[in-house]
């Protein structure tokens, strides 16, 4: 470092990191180049400055009296603006959560059954009742069952594209995966309910006579619009965010732990298991996460394949089901007011739900903390 | 234990580049031999096809043969993984799971052999880091990340790991050239030790190291950027020193080019 004048002036401002040089050569030259005036200088507080004449113009790699600091640059003005890019998430978020609750109180003041325990969505009538057991319920469900289907085969995809893939045919897949993620839900939901019916619902019968002894198989029917069916087109929906962030990761292993794995006499599969799952671990959770937080506040695509029925079943073939955000899909076109009001209440309820899986999610990185930053 | 390396006519490419070129070269057991010269000479190319890691990088392959007490680790039924088991390897920078623990990292390879006894891995684990001169520093804490000590530390956690597994020859890719002399000099005594055992086999750039640790010396140079390396002499570390035959051997010894 600092052969050059110039180098030795980017190291001066940008410190010692390479990559702010820039930043530092760019504050340097405007500090040269803007006129600063005793003036605007002293409300600064000038003890901080020391002594030394004014800026001297003798070039950035110094030599003579060192310029000041200009007060008000582009500096200060970057800082104010991110800081105030900052403070309007805050606002923004207490706004909607006021808004939010004060809709929400009236309606379940107005609620003649427990919000918590009773199944049923009747909001809209003289003695309103609505609970949000059922839809809390069937939210986790199909989100949950959707990712015990879409985590193993989004790993799959995800180490076959970083780690067995010829490059070609792993770049044309990955790409075929992006575009899985394009497609709008509405889409997926269209789809799910005049194609994809069928199939799932022949499968659904052949479950139902032969595993029917299991409880969530069992039924007399109908099947086919049932969680199943909701948890499989969920299931494809989250894939591709869970299968490109893995595969990221897991190709961000660095070459010399898979070497080391490999030296020792590792196979393939055995490297894989022993430096790529372990190193891309907290971001196959961080997936998994972002994967749940799209299953979980999924809407138009469960609407439309479920069998809307606001009820507590571990049945998941038969025709029922519903979610939150389906059910407010589906229920907010003929709500009155008090019906709006208990939505938003099921809304907010979601988003405690969402808000629980983040922090758990947090809490599982955070106690592997020593392991995962050293490997950072 | 130990065991002998012959190379016969050993030639590896890069895809269509050729890195190095008919090396013959024949390592005794239980000594230290040093690979030296300048970069890009394929000096660390060749120590990757003793334990067949040279072909892990795409489009790379290798001719010739290359026997370990006579059986050729290039012949087609050969298993790979055995090859690597049997001949260990230390990279040039410490590289130690970073996800593991000290003591899972120390028997990585033993779990991947298929120990699962917790008390042999433990014996395994002391044992190795003993070897390793390693001991008494970790062996408070070793449920801690490996990655968290310092670099001669992890490079001798490295090598722990490597000898754990109790293979033939120690494969060493410049193993002090991320290190701090203290750390080096703690690195060398240890291959003085380990040469009791293995068969070692050294890349480095350092030739007071050369002179120091081993027995042997083979230097390997290249005509001009683009062309194979090839081995120009081999011979006794202190021959090649002192007095070696070949005068580019002598330049590059004594910092006349290189």
């Amino acid at each position: 470092m600092g052969d050059t004048p110039d180098r030795s002036a980017n190291a001066g401002t940008g410190g010692p990191r390479v990559t702010i040089g820039h930043a530092g050569s760019a504050g340097a030259a405007l500090s040269v180049d803007v006129p600063v005036t005793p003036a605007d200088r002293a409300p600064d507080g000038a003890g901080r400055r020391g002594g030394g004449s004014g800026g001297g113009g003798t070039g950035l790699g110094g030599g003579g009296a060192l310029p000041r600091r200009s007060a008000f640059g582009a500096e200060r003005l970057f800082q104010s603006f991110t800081m105030a890019a900052g403070a309007m998430v805050l606002v923004i978020i207490v706004a909607i959560a006021i808004f939010l609750i004060a809709k929400a109180v009236p309606a379940l003041n107005a609620n003649t059954a427990n919000f918590f325990t009773f199944e049923g969505w009747f909001p809209n009538e003289a003695q309103p009742r609505f609970g949000i057991g059922a839809l809390a319920f069937g939210t986790v469900l199909t989100s949950v069952l959707a990712l015990l289907l879409a985590v193993p085969v989004a790993l799959g995809i995800a180490l076959y594209l970083s780690h067995y893939a010829p490059r070609r045919v792993g770049t044309a897949l990955g790409f075929l995966v992006d575009l899985l993620a394009a497609v709008p839900s509405v889409v997926f939901g269209l789809w799910g309910r005049d194609f994809f019916y069928g199939p799932v619902q022949e499968f659904s019968v052949w479950l139902n006579k032969y595993f029917g002894w299991i409880p969530i198989f069992g039924g007399e029917g109908p099947f086919g619009r049932s969680i199943l069916l909701g948890s499989l087109v969920l299931a494809i929906m989250v894939l591709p965010i869970i299968t490109s962030l893995s595969r990221e990761v897991f190709r961000q292993t660095p070459t010399a732990n898979e070497e080391a794995a490999l030296a020792l006499g590792a196979t393939k599969w055995e490297m894989i298991r022993t430096a790529v799952l372990p190193y891309g671990r907290p971001g196959v959770i961080g997936a998994t996460m972002l994967g749940l937080g799209r299953a979980l506040g999924e809407t138009i695509a469960l609407a439309m394949t479920l069998g809307i029925v606001s009820s507590i079943s571990f049945n998941i073939i038969e025709n029922g089901g519903n979610t939150v955000a389906a059910n407010i899909a589906n229920a907010f076109g003929e709500a009155n007011d008090t019906g709006r009001g208990a939505l938003i209440a099921s809304g907010l309820v979601l988003f405690s739900i969402t808000l629980i899986v983040n922090i758990t999610a947090r809490a599982i990185i955070y106690r592997r903390r020593e392991f995962t930053e050293s490997a950072a | 234990m130990a065991k002998r390396i012959d190379a016969t006519s050993v030639t590896a490419y890069y895809g269509s580049f050729k890195a190095i070129e008919d090396i013959n070269l024949t390592v005794e057991p239980k000594t230290v031999t040093a690979l030296i010269g300048p970069s890009g000479c394929g000096k660390s190319t060749f120590l990757r096809t003793i334990n067949r890691m040279h072909e892990v990088l795409p489009g790379a392959r290798v001719d010739g043969k290359l026997t370990i007490d006579d059986q050729n680790i290039y012949e087609r039924d050969v298993d790979v993984t055995a090859v690597r088991r049997m001949i260990g390897m230390v990279f040039q920078r410490p590289n130690p799971f970073p996800t593991m623990s000290i003591f899972d990292n120390v028997v990585a390879g033993l779990r991947l052999n298929g120990v699962r006894r917790k008390s042999v891995l433990e014996d395994a684990a002391e044992r190795a880091l003993r070897s390793a001169n390693l001991w008494d520093e970790v062996k408070d804490r070793l449920g801690k990340p490996g990655a968290g000590l310092s670099g001669g530390q992890q490079q001798r956690l490295c090598i722990a790991r490597t000898i754990a597994v109790e293979p033939q020859v120690v494969l060493m890719d410049e193993p002090c050239s991320a290190l701090d002399p203290i750390s080096t000099l703690a690195i060398e005594d240890l291959m003085f030790k380990l040469k009791d055992r293995y068969t070692i086999i050294i890349v480095t750039h350092n030739m007071q190291q050369a002179a120091r640790v081993s027995d042997r010396t083979a230097f390997f140079s290249i005509e001009q950027t683009g062309d194979p390396g090839r081995l120009i002499e081999y011979d006794d570390t202190q021959k090649i020193f002192s007095n070696p035959n070949v005068k580019k051997t002598e330049d590059y010894i004594t910092g006349r080019f290189g």
